[in-house]
């Protein structure tokens, strides 16, 4: 009874996932570091400084996970143990990473106006309180700006507009 | 040695007063003063937007405008601190306490003028520290060999990760992880492919504008996206006439301000201590030795001044390390040394000599650039103090465009956008996992250098890794990493923290300024 319990609170614990993601991290980190060709420590090879940083972030994960099963250790972090904020903003997280994409896809076949113009967009509609008059004139008013900014003055070589120009 | 230093700074103010240098240290200050107001930006993303803007520029352009983008956003950021209570850069949440309260009783102006007084101040005795420091630190650098710059940077990176916010372990974490991207790419020496999965892109490495922006940027406002609390403009009317001390304000604010300015150099000295701990300790110091200890928090001058002098002196502080020996003591000291690699520029103690232009021209703008943050802030407060309201809605979606095409002009590749946002969603997990990221981007910067210095001990050695507590500089630097490590889990084991934060942290969680505010602010990397 008592270890499921124990187990429980465990899995609540923001520093036993902190914990693991670095163990997972540095695992991976190794096995791939161990492929390269490792050397000796006279003549050190590609391998050997990333094995021995996976190796070292794994000791570093353990130690995180053991501290947050220690009697009142996690405590002192202010006690925030959620995984999530109190307000998950899935849509919000969506967009903004979503803006990104936008600029990738309508920026490669349409030039960057268009592309910014989504990007802000997108971005834009993470907000609660966005309307989509004023998300509009936000990405246009952004659009024209960073145009005439980064085209006309910066000279970054991105066509304005185009029909699928280059692949 | 001092003729040395001034024959230096009169070349290098020269090198300031050319004109295109004094616009683009004009157009920093002001993109910085810019961003230092608005809630919810920070420097490093500002810095990290404007690099590859810098691409085409001379290099001594490029770091006094990058440079100015740094300390002009902590003038701007006491602005919000004292009008809103909003303690966005970390280093002025402390400000909030005692100038909030000022704002209050109608005397935040009063509170403002005397903080660009102080900042001036605090600022100036940075940089003359940097002034003469540095030559000094450069002779004794001059000397090391490879495994003596291998454990320095060990030291930096240790205090780094462990003397900054939250855990010391997690920090030390980072720290590795920033190793490790650091190591993503074509090997220097052998010219083999690591961890590129295939991709040609990573050929060259991470990117670091990308890194950055996707750290400090895009999880930065997943993290506050609808969290922003709506701006009370109530207190923000300040004009130009409000903020003449009256001169009893200036006899009480003259020696907390020196006090501040002693506190936050001697802070800079210390790796890894940034502006962020050097205020808290002088807040802290300051109300230690009132008579009137109680007072505090209730609009006392004394603690508005004293933080903010110590903040400013020592990020200009910071400033020693980085130029002088080319280990940088924070996440934005590290971008500033990558913005000067892009440049084709080796950082380290060579760097002086090889590129006085650079050095002196940074020192001399520094002055240039407070004395037009003074100027800026003075007469024109009304324009900043309206620029608090404008709405996060609007604020991160520009941003956004801004990371998009900034790292796309980096290489003039889409791939690079791609990563960025792949890079926001790790760095937005990694900070609900209570990681800070700050640390991953002085690992990423040192982390080349410190394998080939690392590999030339140790051919150097043939492959005696005891050499580095042989050699007696060496041994000193590794015997500061072991006192750091040790210290730290004595401290942990005692069930006391070691640094100084979080008390400082209590105290500001003390007045609680609004509640999403401070939930804000241990997430907010920028330092």
């Amino acid at each position: 009874m008592r270890l499921s319990t124990s187990l429980r609170e465990l899995i609540g614990k923001r520093d036993f996932y902190a914990g693991g993601l670095m163990l997972l991290l540095g695992l991976f980190i190794a096995l791939k570091g161990s492929t390269y060709r490792a050397g000796t420590l006279m003549h050190m090879g590609p391998g050997f400084l990333p094995t021995a940083l996976g190796v070292l972030l794994m000791l570093l994960g353990v130690a995180i996970a053991a501290a947050s099963l220690a009697p009142g250790g996690p405590d002192e972090h202010g006690g925030d143990q959620s995984l999530l904020p109190e307000h998950p903003q899935w849509w919000a997280w969506f967009c903004i990473l979503m803006s990104p994409a936008a600029f990738i896809i309508f920026g490669r076949y349409f030039g960057m106006a268009p592309g910014t113009f989504a990007c802000v967009f997108i971005a834009a509609l993470g907000d609660k309180t966005a309307s989509w008059k004023g998300t509009i004139i936000l990405a246009s008013v952004v659009t024209v700006f960073g145009v005439s900014l980064f085209s006309y003055f910066l000279q970054v070589p991105m066509p304005i507009l185009t029909w699928r120009g280059e692949f | 040695m001092i003729e040395q230093a001034l024959t230096g700074l009169w070349y290098g103010f020269g090198v300031a007063f050319e004109p295109h240098n004094i616009l683009w240290c004009f157009v920093g200050v002001l993109v910085g003063n810019m961003v230092g107001v608005l809630p919810g930006m920070g420097p490093l993303a500002t810095i990290s937007i404007l690099l590859p803007l810098t691409f085409g520029m001379k290099p001594v352009g490029a770091i006094l405008m990058l440079g100015g983008v740094m300390y002009g956003a902590q003038y701007g950021g006491a602005i919000c601190s004292i009008l809103l209570n909003l303690p966005c850069h970390p280093p002025h949440a402390v400000t909030c306490l005692d100038g909030f309260p000022m704002t209050k009783q109608g005397r935040g102006g009063v509170a403002l003028g005397l903080t660009v007084f102080a900042s001036f101040v605090g600022a100036s005795w940075g940089i003359t520290e940097m002034i003469f420091l540095s030559p000094l630190l450069v002779k004794a650098a001059l000397q090391f060999g490879p495994a003596e710059v291998c454990s320095l940077m060990l030291l930096g990176l240790l205090a780094g990760s462990t003397l900054a916010r939250g855990s010391p372990i997690k920090g030390v974490a980072m720290t590795v992880l920033g190793l490790f991207l650091g190591s993503v790419g074509t090997d220097l020496e052998t010219g083999s492919e690591r961890y590129t999965f295939g991709m040609t892109e990573l050929d060259d490495g991470i990117e670091l504008i990308a890194l950055a922006l996707g750290l400090f940027g895009i999880a930065e406002f997943m993290n506050s996206v609808n969290q922003v609390a709506p701006i009370n403009t109530k207190y923000t009317n300040v004009g130009i006439k409000d903020m003449r001390p009256t001169k009893a304000d200036m006899k009480r604010a003259f020696f907390p301000m020196w006090r501040g300015t002693i506190v936050g150099s001697l802070c800079s000295l210390i790796p890894g201590t940034g502006p962020t701990i050097a205020s808290f300790v002088a807040y802290a110091t300051e109300k230690k030795i009132s008579r009137h200890p109680e007072k505090f928090g209730t609009g006392l001058i004394e603690g508005v001044v004293c933080p903010e002098a110590s903040t400013h002196s020592s990020v200009q502080g910071d400033f020693i390390p980085t130029m002088s020996l080319g280990i940088p003591g924070d996440a934005v000291m590290a971008l500033l040394l990558g913005a000067l690699m892009i440049q084709g520029i080796v950082p380290g103690p060579q760097l002086i000599s090889q590129h006085p232009d650079i050095f002196w021209g940074l020192v001399a703008s520094f002055w240039i650039g407070n004395i037009m943050l003074v100027l800026l802030n003075v007469p024109l407060i009304g324009i900043w103090v309206k620029m608090l309201a404008i709405p996060y809605r609007f604020l991160y979606p520009s941003a956004m465009f801004f990371v998009c095409i900034g790292v796309y002009a980096a290489n003039n590749d889409f791939f690079q956008v791609g990563e960025v946002a792949v890079i926001g969603l790790f760095g937005y997990i990694l900070l609900r996992l209570g990681f800070h990221p700050a640390p991953i981007l002085l690992g990423f910067v040192l982390g080349p250098r410190f394998e080939e210095n690392f590999r030339r001990a140790m051919l150097i050695s043939r492959g005696d890794i005891l050499v580095f507590v042989e050699r007696p500089i060496s041994a000193v630097f590794v015997a500061l990493c072991a006192i750091l490590i040790g210290s730290q889990i004595y401290f942990r084991l005692r069930g006391a923290k070691a640094d100084l934060e979080p008390a400082a942290e209590n105290v500001v969680g003390g007045e609680a300024p609004t509640a999403l505010a401070a939930q804000r602010v241990p997430a907010t990397p920028a330092e």
